[in-house]
């Protein structure tokens, strides 16, 4: 038997930002029916390197072949015709449009008009082959994301994708319905397909796949097949580089309630308001919160950091009653906060890296006198921090905008930190970091636990609230539907809890 | 009271509305097709200057109007190229390459008619467009006379709303083009290109301006002045949000401002109610001020409008 010819092989691949070399001589080959996980930091290069695969970057060199013919993909047009296609990390579709308009984008119509009928066939057949259904005139901006991922995959299957590329797909997703996308996946394999799988939770990525790439730098660190017999702990220092062990978490000593909320209500959209969430932060211990994302998470943390008043309830910090709540009166009481949006409600962009940091404070003495700010203090404060957290940038003076993502976080921590607050609200806290950036940020964390702070942790990454909590919170539809202690919790509780099953007692 | 409805409304009246909607609905369909792709084209303004002076030059030295309605289609696309170079092609902001463009355009055609022209005493002017009634259906009473007794370009502006609604909702090519108007990355990854989409429609768009300034200077008046367009153009882009960034509804308010228009031309000539001028001429502003504010809460433009395209960004 003669060996099967891969279904995609990519050769001496280099891709280079300015001086940035995103990929230097990346070597992948897919079979047909295998499904590889491509793992590595950010900036590793994997997504780098598929938009090189998918037509989004030119490659400064190498060939890509498809079952053994060399190809040239210089835009997504000719990716989709060679039978690629990509599930990005934030999804391509228009919510405004239907379901079925979006999966008739960019293909040709039938004498003139759109496509309707063959459209509907060709969703038919992926339900047929793969089990994966969408109402046709559903809008985009009322599913799921979920369901908007389904589409997502629908959309390249139509189009006929034999290699399929799914960049991050799972960290927005319940445990329940990543493992119905891991079932779709199976099959797709099961049709001699490709999949590219590429994510940084290292437990799903074993889950599903039957080879692994890992890249490091730009470069490939290793391709090896997925049996058990690598560690975790290998697998982790493949992708850094160096061991990384996860901070150690002594047990908690729990002590007063810091922060409580009784049945709050708040005004909003359907989907995130608030339904009367009660819920207490106690001294000494980290505080996880789970749940689907737009099922009120946003609103809690905008509610704990005083940008949103509830319309009834109490909210109590460290025993004071909020009644009026702004978010100076809070961070008054003690209250840091680590939005979800780091460029957005965190920190700005556009202004230099020592305004973004101190803007908060900016009314206290130390930092401006007689409406006048006191630029030299505002510098040496910002040095300290830069240096106490190995914030790596220029200086105070840089753009904002230009730090990385694991720098951004940095700077938000420590400009939180800075004051010890009480309360320490982080909402996402290592979304998008890296393994040592997102180490960083959890010694931060217990650190503030060991000294008796509350640590209320919002975070979409269930891998992460396992770590660190010490009871996990589960919202659904705006109430907290659970609270589990960790010692009970375990995966399959905190997802149905997440899908609203309440627990049975 | 009855005295001014009865001297207003009469079938003459609807028929100047009529007219006075055509190059408002030329040029309000032209500027959806930008801004349905992601560009706010404030060239508008200018380009329908532009292609109302080379329109009239031409008819005025080759005697025919239809050669004039060419040449100003061909202005007005040549303006849009202009556009899609500054906005898709250099990703420029579209605020400053727009009020660029009519600078620009409105600077050309004033140089431009001078040289042509010179200074004469008295305006050059051109034999304009007939109307063309349509035979049978200009006899039925009172719409005969309203909708069917007009200029030819009339009823290709009529034919203009429900075909751009066709395009945009029933064919590929508007799905596409609308696409690229919410959400680029996904009309790319799609396989369509948002450079292509968008030079088209700035291109189409430009040849739907070039015929409202055509129409203003060659069918509803018979020479070209430095004050034929007067703000035309930027009624257009009020109208698109007054209509919400659809045909039939963007159309509707072209119909409702040329109705206020034409009531105060109306009401300037009876000498019925006794106040300046001045007032009646404001009355479509007003109007236009007080629907934007009303409707626009509720307006939601194109997701990708004013934001350029490059893939190669990180």
């Amino acid at each position: 038997m003669q060996p099967p010819v891969p279904l995609l092989e990519m050769r001496g691949i280099c891709k280079y930002f300015g001086s940035v070399k995103a990929n230097e001589n990346v070597d992948l080959t897919l079979f047909p029916g295998d499904i590889l996980g491509l793992l590595g930091e950010n900036g590793a290069g994997k997504t780098t390197l598929m938009n090189v695969l998918f037509g989004v970057y030119s490659p400064d060199g190498g060939r890509i072949l498809i079952e053994g013919r060399p190809v040239r993909i210089r835009s997504s047009a000719d990716a989709l015709r060679h039978g690629v296609g990509m599930v990005h990390q934030h999804f391509h579709l228009v919510p405004c449009h239907t379901v079925i308009e979006n999966l008739m984008v960019g293909r040709p119509g039938r004498s003139g008009r759109l496509d309707r009928r063959g459209t509907l066939d060709g969703m038919a057949e992926v339900e047929r082959r793969f089990g994966l259904a969408l109402a046709p005139d559903a809008l985009v901006s009322e599913l799921t994301i979920g369901e908007q991922q389904r589409l997502e995959i629908i959309k390249a299957l139509v189009r006929g994708a034999r290699v399929l590329i799914l960049d991050e797909p799972t960290s927005t997703l319940t445990p329940q319905e990543t493992e119905g996308l891991f079932s779709a996946l199976r099959s797709m394999a099961a049709a001699h397909m490709g999949v590219i799988f590429i994510s940084h939770k290292l437990n799903e990525v074993r889950a599903i796949t039957n080879k692994l790439m890992i890249l490091r730098r730009g470069k490939v660190s290793a391709t090896l097949d997925n049996d058990q017999s690598i560690s975790r702990r290998r697998l982790a220092e493949l992708m850094c580089g160096r061991e990384i062990t996860p901070p150690a978490k002594p047990p908690a000593t729990r002590g007063e309630v810091l922060l409580e909320m009784r049945d709050i209500h708040t005004g909003g959209t359907s989907r995130g308001r608030l339904k009367g969430v009660s819920l207490q932060a106690h001294a000494g211990e980290i505080l996880g919160i789970a749940g689907v994302s737009g099922n009120g998470q946003l609103e809690l943390a905008e509610v704990i950091s005083g940008m949103l008043a509830p319309t009834t309830g109490v909210f109590r910090v460290s025993g004071r009653e909020v009644t009026r709540p702004s978010p100076r009166r809070v961070q008054q009481l003690g209250v840091g906060r680590i939005p979800e949006d780091r460029m957005g409600t965190g920190l700005i962009t556009t202004l230099p890296l020592a305004s973004s940091m101190v803007l908060p404070r900016i009314h206290e003495k130390r930092f401006s006198r007689g409406g006048f700010l006191r630029q030299g203090a505002i510098r040496d404060f910002v040095k300290e921090q830069m240096q106490r957290f190995d914030i790596r940038a220029p200086g105070p003076e840089v753009r904002t905008g230009t730090l990385s993502g694991g720098n951004l976080q940095k700077a938000l921590l420590a400009r939180e930190l800075a004051w010890d607050p009480l309360v320490l609200l982080a909402a996402q806290p290592t979304r998008g970091l890296d393994v040592a950036a997102a180490r960083f940020v959890h010694e931060q964390f217990l650190e503030l636990r060991r000294r008796g702070r509350a640590i209320i942790v919002i975070s979409e990454d269930l891998e992460e609230l396992f770590a660190l909590s010490d009871r996990i919170a589960v919202m659904f539809e705006g109430c907290i539907n659970g609270v589990v202690p960790i010692e009970e919790a375990t995966v399959q509780k905190i997802g149905m809890l997440m899908a609203g099953v309440k627990e049975a007692a | 009271m009855n005295e001014i409805l009865a001297q207003v409304f009469q079938v003459g009246f609807f028929a100047a509305l009529i007219r006075i909607a055509t190059p408002l609905v030329f040029g309000t369909i032209g500027e959806l097709f930008a801004e349905r792709s992601g560009v706010l084209n404030l060239g508008i303004e200018g380009t329908m200057m532009l292609s109302a002076m080379t329109g009239f030059s031409t008819a005025y030295f080759t005697g025919s109007l239809w050669l004039g309605i060419l040449a100003a289609m061909a202005t007005g696309i040549l303006a849009g190229l202009l556009m899609a170079l500054l906005t898709v092609s250099l990703g420029l902001s579209q605020h400053v390459s727009g009020i660029g463009t009519t600078l620009l355009c409105s600077g050309l055609s004033f140089f431009f008619y001078r040289l042509i022209f010179g200074q004469p005493s008295s305006i050059p002017n051109i034999k304009p467009f007939d109307v063309v009634p349509i035979p049978g259906l200009s006899a039925i009473p009172v719409i005969g006379p309203i909708l069917f007794d007009q200029f030819a370009l009339v009823y290709l502006a009529m034919a203009i709303v429900p075909l751009s609604a066709w395009v945009l909702y029933r064919t590929p090519w508007g799905l596409n083009l609308r696409t690229v108007g919410e959400n680029p990355d996904a009309a790319y990854s799609a396989g369509v290109s948002v450079t292509a989409m968008r030079y088209q429609a700035l291109m189409i768009a430009g040849a739907l301006m070039g015929l409202a300034g055509a129409f203003l200077s060659m069918a509803q008046f018979n020479a070209y002045t430095f004050g034929v367009i007067s703000g035309r153009g930027w009624v257009c882009i009020a109208l698109i949000v007054f209509g919400q960034w659809s045909p039939w509804k963007s159309a509707a308010g072209a119909l409702l401002f040329a109705f206020i228009d034409a009531l105060q031309l109306r009401l300037q000539a009876s000498s019925i109610i006794n106040v300046p001028y001045e007032v009646f001429l404001m009355m479509p502003f007003v109007f236009t001020i007080v629907g934007m504010a009303l409707v626009s809460r509720n307006a939601r433009a194109p997701d990708a409008l004013l934001k350029p395209f490059r893939k190669e960004e990180r």
